[in-house]
Parts: structure tokens; sequence; C-alpha cells
């Protein structure tokens, strides 16, 4: 079955409050998507990000392995987390992805895995 | 013999790339496949005559000579098709890629273009991508020409087909009829695509000339088709009402030497009264079914245009509550501006102006029409220097030589 990738992001200054009522209502309601797509068998994985902050970018090159701090793309929006699903076809990751960006309250890209 | 061959061919090749999709389950392979059968009978038909059903002919021509084509091609042609498949709904013995019937019968299933609509102006698309798709492969015209009609270089269009087929095959984009729940918006975007077709051939965004009548042809042909085969869609038939009652006034709309002529100075006696005729007939179909939306509340309106013998004896006050009808439907700041216009027929210029200070123009901002009305409207109010400067910034966006030399015209006259 096709594979999708469903990210979500947001501005790169963006720093979850667990504690306040907005969070935790995306909080719970990230849960109960997550219930319904293992219920549905199409959950493959999925996990929330640390800020863009603290990434390290990695290159190797002739055998040199070289490290610098920060993302990779320096932009204003920056992925915050993520799903794997199993879907039949696109409409249905369109579908999933739409129950996705009204759990995360933002916006979610859709892309398709290879193979 | 061309000729004939040439109606087969409009009439037939969008329906035939349609069903060989399906078939073979792929957008590329069927389009070559249609195209050599088409050669093949550009050869054959001269001497045996056309066939008693050329569609049903060109398709399982088609079929044929792409899975010979597979088979030279690879030894496990098989594989080759099922990695290239699009999904279908299994309904149908073609699903299987069985190899072995090759003398069977292709039927042109009328679902198919229905099918391949949808998939053409997929949500997932650009606008743009999805308008280039239908006119590819439902109108089947030549990448060439549609670059052509949409005056863009041939490389840029054919990149943008050749992206869009992409971004649906690596995407696992279905071939099917969307779920009843799924349907009024997936038919919405089909709509609004063949109207974008329409609206591009019927003002140009640019260029020398007011119209390009081919593009028009084909949005009315293509919505045509859709209604024979969604007979039960009221918003399918209000489209074609829309698009049938804006065509009829065509031939008023640039004077002899070209120049644009607006609504209100038509030569009404140039109107086409046939498809006056039929626009109005639809427009009475749609609405008897009392499913009102968008397309259908702008065909009333064009209706209601269409009926005044002059532009005096227009009823406004009726375009107002359509207007008001549509807002609900679709509160969109474009509405909101032709309420305005409406409003100042039937009030004056101080109430329209007034109806378009109502409006958030933030997104008006760039929108010619916008600067273009509101010009009109403070001329109108004796708002000389204002009406100077809204011309100006209506000119600026203007990117149509015909309307721009119109508005120039409306300025100096000032």
């Amino acid at each position: 079955m096709p594979q999708y990738l469903i990210s979500v992001w947001h501005d790169e200054t963006f720093e979850v409050d667990f504690s306040t009522p907005d969070a935790q209502r995306r909080v719970a309601q990230v849960d109960a998507f997550n219930s319904e797509l293992q219920q549905a068998g199409a959950w493959v994985f999925a996990a929330g990000l640390h800020p863009a902050s603290s990434a390290t970018v990695v290159r190797s090159s002739g055998g040199d392995v070289s490290m610098t701090d920060g993302p990779y793309a320096e932009t204003k929006e920056q992925m915050g987390g993520f799903w794997v699903i199993d879907a039949t076809d696109l409409d249905a990751a369109l579908e999933w992805a739409g129950k996705a960006a009204a759990a995360c309250e933002g916006p979610v890209e859709v892309r398709p895995a290879q193979g | 013999m061309t000729d004939a061959l040439e109606e087969v061919f409009r009439r037939e090749a969008g329906r035939c790339t349609a069903t060989l999709i399906r078939v073979l389950g792929d957008i590329d392979l069927a389009e070559d496949a249609v195209a050599e059968a088409f050669a093949t009978a550009a050869e054959r038909w001269p001497k045996t005559g056309i066939p008693p059903n050329p569609g049903g002919w060109i398709t399982t021509t088609a079929r044929n000579r792409a899975i010979d084509r597979l088979r030279r091609e690879s030894t496990r042609s098989d594989r080759h098709l099922e990695a290239h498949r699009l999904h279908t709904d299994s309904m149908d013995p073609d699903h299987d890629p069985e190899l072995d019937r090759l003398d069977d019968f292709v039927d042109v299933v009328p679902d198919d273009q229905l099918r391949l609509m949808f998939l053409c102006a997929h949500p997932a698309l650009a606008a743009d991508a999805q308008v280039a798709l239908i006119l590819r492969l439902l109108a089947s015209l030549e990448t060439k020409e549609i670059a052509k009609a949409f005056l863009v270089p041939e490389a840029t269009m054919a990149q943008r087909i050749v992206r869009a087929k992409r971004k649906l095959h690596d995407n696992h984009a279905s071939y099917r009829i969307p779920r009843a729940a799924e349907l009024p918006d997936r038919l919405h975007a089909v709509l609004t695509a063949i109207y974008l077709i329409y609206t591009e051939g019927h003002t140009a965004t640019s260029g020398q000339s007011l119209t390009r009548t081919g593009l028009s042809t084909e949005a009315v042909r293509l919505g045509r088709t859709l209604i024979e085969l969604m007979p039960d869609e009221p918003e399918a038939i209000g489209l074609v009402a829309l698009m049938l009652l804006t065509e009829s006034r065509r031939p008023a709309r640039s004077s002899n030497c070209g120049t644009m002529v607006r609504l209100a100075d038509q030569d009404r006696s140039r109107w086409d009264p046939a498809l006056i005729t039929e626009g109005h007939e639809l427009v009475r179909a749609c609405l008897r079914r009392n499913q009102p939306g968008p397309f259908q509340i702008q065909a009333a309106i064009a209706a209601v245009h269409a009926a005044a013998p002059t532009a005096e004896a227009t009823d406004w006050s009726q375009i107002i509550a359509l207007y008001d009808q549509l807002y609900a439907l679709r509160p969109h700041p474009v509405v909101a501006l032709n309420r305005s216009v409406a409003i100042a027929e039937l009030h004056g210029p101080a109430e329209g102006l007034a109806a378009l200070a109502e409006i958030d123009t933030a997104t008006l901002d760039k929108y010619q029409p916008y600067h273009a009305a509101r010009a009109d409207l403070l001329a109108l109010a004796g708002r000389r220097d204002e009406a100077l400067g809204a011309y100006d910034r209506a000119i600026e966006l203007t990117t149509n030589a015909v309307e721009r030399d119109f508005l120039v015209r409306q300025q100096a006259a000032l």
C-alpha cells in the first residue's frame, strides 16, 4: 500500500507550553487522531519534534564528516512533527491529512513516499 | 475525408483517451496509443470508409497497439502494466491486465470521461495545471495550441503538463468518480476549471485581442459533455447556462474597429437570440430543482441581463437580490463589488460608492475591475480627481491591450 508523509509546519519561534488549555486541547485532539489512525490500520509511525534550534546538520565529503549547528533550511517555517501513514490512494491520504490539520490546528503537508 | 476524420477526432479523442487511461492504467501510454490509433485511421479509413463505431475502433486499436508495444519493449509487460496502473474501482474486466484477450472489443464507457474530469481537476493540482490537463486530455488540444492560447512558451506549458501528470502518478491518485460525500466539492472544482477556460477565452488576460474564441468553444463543449454525463447536477447545468448567456453577447462586445463595448452600451440586436433562448431554458431547468448554487445564481443574473431589451430596462433590484443570494453562499469581495455596481445602477453612484466602501478591499487592491468600477462611479458622482487616480490604477493593472485602450478613453473623457 502507498505510504505518505504528513508533516506539521509552524513558525520556528513556536514553542509549546503544554500547561495552557489551548495546548492541552490540541494534545487531546492529536491523541484521538492517533487512535483513529491505529484503529483503521493506517498508522505507520509518528512523532512530535523538539524545536528546530535543537537540530544539527551533518555532512560527509570524501570521508570527512562535518557538523553545523541549527536546521538545514534557515526558513521561518519549520517542521514540528510528522506522521507516516498507509493509505490506499491520494484521496484517502488527503482525508487523513484534513483530520491531522484539524487535530493540530495548523497546516500540514502531504507527500508520497517512493516505491 | 480529412474533415470527417477531424470531426471524429474532435468528438472521440478525449473519450478514447479517458477509456484507455482506465484500461492501461497510465496517462502517457494512453495518450500515445490514441495518437497512434488515429494515425492508423488516417491511413486506413480513406480506403475502407469510417467504421460504424469509430470511437470503439480507435479505442480497441489503441489498446492493442499499446499492448503490442509493451510486449516489444519489455518481456515483463504485465509487470510494467501493474507498476504503472492507476488505481481504479474494480468494476470492469479490463481491470485485470490479462493480455490474451486482444480481440475483445473495448467499449467506450461514458463514466471514463467523468473519471478523467475529476482526475484533471483534482484539488491537489494548481488551477493552471488543472486547466492545462483538461485541455490536453479531454479536449485533446496539442500542447502547442494550449501554450498559444495562454500566451506562454510551449516548453513552459509542456513542463506544466508533465509535472501535473507526474504529481498524480507519484501520489497514487485514483481514477474514480468521487463518493457522494466528496462530490459537491469535487464537482465544484471541475466546474470552476471549465469556467476558468471559458473566461480565459472570453477576456484574454493579456495580448492584443479581447477574446480567444477557441478556448470558450472548448469550455462550452466540455460543459455540454458534463451535463450529458451528470444530467442531475443543477450546478453543471447552471455553468453551461452561464457560459451560453455570456457567449450570446460576444458579437456586441467589441465594435467594428476592435474596441471594447461595455454591457450598458452594447447593441442588443447583435446578441445571439438562439444562445439566449437555450440559456434561459437551462436556467429554468436548473432553478426548478431548487438546489441553488453559485453557478446557477450567476446564470440567473446573466439571464436577467439577457431579458432586458435595453440597458435602462434592466431589472436591477432582481440582480441585487441575486447578488445577495450569491454572497450568502460565497462571501467573496468580487461578489460584493458586482453587487455595489448593481446598487449604483438602481440607486445612483453615491449609494454604489457607499456599498463599495463597505468591502474589505485588501484582496481587491490588485484586481483591475475593482479600480475600473470605482473610477466609473467616482466620475459619475462628479469626484473627478479621485476618478482620475482610480483610472490610473486600473490602467496600471490592465494586461489586455483592448481593455487598456478603453480605460484610457474613459479617463480622457473626464
